[in-house]
């Protein structure tokens, strides 16, 4: 169990914390960066982002398991940055919620600068995002007249596209599972035709796949627990889960944990019974919980967002700060690498000017992997150069439109 | 008449039972510098005594705050509070009516003062609220409304505060209802621009041969309700509140309003670019959008809107902030404090949120300060009401306990008691 607090400091080499304590051997060569009357805490995760990409639904199906966003990352998204200098190192990026079944998500770090690959959480495991309530049944009942509804238009016609897809996934495993044995006993056979679509629903079912699935009503939570029960996988983290509060005991008897909003509600009918004690209760009730942006300017000060915790239901700062640290780390499997200071973990921290969970506290630095990714006083010292630069593109650009502009007059 | 007395009678003790001592705390009246172990006295629904020595009345309820802080209530200078439940359920949602020019809609008439939206943006010290309708152009008349009373007439604290103009904007992608949607070309949406400048200041002119043909009083003048309700814009008597904000929209709406010699507040100020020696030599108030908020550029600086109100306090502008929401209206002083994370000083954040906002609404002689005579509106905190940590203990408008419970906390406590 780490201490909850260290005046100390840190050894980072090779993109690992080496040491954490009150005092540390400082190896040759190394750069001391002084951090004296400031707060390092582990970089902060979000456990539900959009950010970087560059599509969100695919919703044309109730089922589109095939989809990717690995696929559709767009590393040139500030919202990273901004990310960054909201102290958040990793997040779990997610498709939206149109379908019941919606697609394979990407965990990754906010290494701005890096490439589309660069930016993929190397080892985290794969998730999976399914969608319960208002969202996925919207196509039922489209608003734009003349198009199609699509199935399912209700509650229980989402339960239905989930259990039919499953049962689905099951038949094609048992279809692979038994070409495999007769196989290896020899027999020439050809392989059962390989389905995109399946493929992540048997990772589920085989647990190497997360579930994330995007819920409000305690009816629809309760739905996703006895569906998943009933065929044979679990359900690792509820999206959302606003009256999660209500199945808190149900919720941590199947072993799910839940990332939450801290405050939104009364945005939809099925966010009016939301409230901003949901984490506490959740917590209280043994239930893993975590709290998430959903949003590229949340996601900028999740840090506070763990604060109303404390306010809202008397956590502890621990407790508060592990909202956005090491419970979405476990979340996305992700604990044994990062969510928290110690030794041989990623050197992925954060150094705020005052006490992280304080609304005048402003991040300084954040490493990532060991690197300085983001450093408040850089930022400020490019911007007059950042400004000039601009300038003189902006002035290139008007020369440019001068210069092109009698050849498009009709003579 | 003859009953009057008894009337008089009979409400003295029920006034007296309302009265209450908040002994023994930090009182902050904003006005002036805080006072240590000191103590308030409420009666009538005003503030009576502040001070060190104030002793209770014979039928004062006593609240000892010792180690707690008494503050003015905040003030949420813009938001949706009662005109909207729930955003995506049209027939809860009464912000925007069909039509370019209402000068005329009223939003007081329309607060539902059984929102649920209303207690849960009090307990966390929010006591009155601008109630900010926002279609078309000019969109109708603000409210400011306390948030607390048993019907909208209770809760009024100005009917009219103010009128909601939207200055028109170049806007090339809109899905604003009535506005078109799609994206639009620069040329076509300048000229839609321009056209609707035109009719603005057309409007203003008919509103002004109105007022000519009113004062005139000639036998074939007719009442006009729209134009009536310009009258106190025009007499100067009412100010019109301009939501303009980037550079050439805050230029624009200063143009026009020196022009029309009206009395003008800005609102949602995101750019003000070289405007500000403009606002600031014509002392012109700002009501500042949500400081939590995106830049309004990808190349803008990270903090820009968080750096904004200090900039304003630098240039000399007065100034207070708006949720110009319903659902995140309790996070207003936030706003304020990110602001103090980025320079704006402490005490000039806690004033954007109580005196300069009613000083800018004309009410800074009624309520914004803990100040005696003004109604009692105040909140007893365990601490900076700017920190989310801090928890609100006590709640006073117009010298009633309206308690801490809310649709959240209720629920909060059916749960907690769940088997």
């Amino acid at each position: 169990m780490p201490a909850s607090r260290i005046i100390g400091g840190y050894t980072i080499q090779d993109g690992k914390i080496v040491e954490a304590g009150e005092k540390v051997l400082v190896p040759p060569g190394a750069r001391t960066i002084d951090a004296a009357g400031q707060y390092v805490i582990p970089g902060i995760i979000d456990c539900h982002s959009h950010l970087a990409a560059d599509s969100i639904n695919e919703g044309s199906v109730s089922v589109s398991s095939m989809v990717h966003i690995e696929d559709v990352l767009n590393p040139d998204d500030i919202a990273i940055y901004r990310a960054l200098a909201g102290g958040v190192t990793s997040a779990l990026i997610l498709h939206g919620s149109a379908n019941t079944i919606g697609g394979n998500c990407t965990t990754i770090k906010m290494r701005w600068g890096k490439d589309a690959r660069g930016l993929v959480f190397a080892g985290a495991k794969p998730a999976l995002k399914l969608a319960a309530g208002e969202n996925p049944k919207r196509r039922g009942v489209p608003s734009t007249p003349g198009t199609e509804p699509r199935y399912p238009a209700t509650r229980m016609g989402i339960e239905d596209v989930l259990r039919q897809a499953f049962t689905e996934a099951k038949l094609y495993r048992a279809a692979w599972r038994d070409y495999e044995a007769r196989a290896a006993q020899g027999a020439r056979l050809l392989p059962p035709r390989r389905d995109l679509k399946l493929e992540p629903l048997v990772e589920v079912l085989e647990g190497q796949r997360l579930v994330h699935a995007h819920c409000y009503r305690s009816d629809e939570i309760l739905m996703f627990l006895r569906a998943a029960e009933e065929l044979g996988f679990k359900i690792d983290v509820l999206v959302h889960a606003l009256e999660g509060y209500r199945v808190a005991k149900e919720i941590a008897a199947h072993g799910a944990s839940a990332t939450t909003f801290s405050d939104w509600w009364a945005y939809k009918v099925e966010a009016f019974d939301a409230i901003p004690y949901n984490a506490a209760l959740l917590m209280r009730r043994g239930v893993l919980v975590s709290l998430n942006s959903d949003s590229d300017e949340l996601i900028r000060r999740l840090n506070t967002e763990a604060a109303k915790a404390m306010k809202y239901g008397n956590l502890t700062e621990d407790e508060a700060l592990a909202l956005v640290t090491i419970n979405p780390a476990k979340q996305l499997a992700v604990d044994h690498r990062v969510g928290s200071i110690e030794p041989g973990k990623d050197a992925d921290l954060v150094i705020y000017d005052k006490h992280p969970l304080s609304n005048f506290a402003k991040v300084q630095k954040v490493f990532i992997d060991g690197e300085l990714y983001f450093d408040r006083e850089r930022d400020l010292a490019e911007r007059a150069e950042r400004e000039a630069r601009k300038k003189a593109l902006l002035e290139k650009a008007r020369e440019r439109q001068k210069k092109a502009a009698p050849a498009r007059r009709p003579s | 008449m003859r009953y009057l007395p008894l009337l008089l009678c009979l409400a003295a003790p029920l006034a007296a039972a309302d009265s209450y001592l908040l002994r023994g705390g930090t009182v902050h009246p904003v006005s002036s510098p805080p006072l240590e172990n000191a103590s308030v006295l409420i009666q009538d629904g005003k503030i009576a005594e502040i001070g060190q020595r104030v002793s209770a009345p014979r039928n004062a309820r006593v609240i000892d705050v010792r180690g707690l802080h008494v503050y003015p209530g905040m003030i949420d200078s813009a938001s949706q509070l009662g005109l909207l439940e729930i955003s995506s359920v049209r027939e809860t949602v009464d912000v925007s009516e069909i039509g370019d020019f209402n000068p005329q809609l009223r939003a007081a008439i329309a607060v539902n003062p059984a929102s649920e939206h209303i207690p849960v943006t009090r307990v966390n010290g929010i006591t009155s609220a601008i109630v900010l309708p926002a279609g078309g152009i000019i969109s109708g008349q603000a409210a400011l409304m306390r948030l607390d009373g048993w019907t909208w007439e209770e809760m009024e604290l100005r009917r009219s505060a103010a009128l909601h103009l939207r200055f028109p904007v170049i806007q090339m992608a809109s899905s604003e209802a009535g506005r078109g949607s799609g994206r639009a070309s620069f040329a076509e949406a300048k000229k839609r621009h321009d056209a609707e400048l035109l009719k603005l200041a057309d409007f203003f002119e008919q509103a002004r041969r109105y007022q000519r043909a009113k004062a005139a009083a000639t036998p074939d003048f007719k009442t006009n309700l729209t134009l009536e309700a310009m009258l106190p814009v025009l007499d100067g008597k009412l100010p019109v509140l301009i939501t303009a904000v980037r550079e050439r929209a805050v230029r624009e709406a200063l143009l026009f309003a020196g022009k029309q010699k009206i009395r003008i507040i800005l609102a949602q100020v995101r750019e003000p670019g070289k405007q500000l020696e403009e606002i600031k030599a014509r002392n012109i108030p700002v009501i500042l959008g949500p400081t939590l908020a995106l830049p309004l550029e990808e190349d803008d600086p990270y903090d820009s809107a968080f750096t904004l109100p200090a900039e304003l306090h630098r240039a000399g502008i007065r100034f207070a902030f708006g949720s110009f929401s319903t659902s995140f209206a309790r996070n207003l002083p936030y706003q304020a404090a990110a602001a103090v994370a980025y320079g704006l000083p402490h005490e000039e954040g806690l004033k954007a949120l109580t005196l300069n906002a009613a000083s800018i609404w004309g009410v800074e002689k009624e309520v914004g300060s803990i100040e005696k005579g003004k109604w009692a509106d105040l909140v007893v905190t365990d601490g900076d009401p700017l920190e989310i940590r801090t928890n609100v203990k006590h709640l006073f408008i117009r010298g009633k306990s309206v308690g801490v419970e809310s649709r959240h906390t209720k629920l909060y406590e059916k749960y907690l008691s769940r088997p």
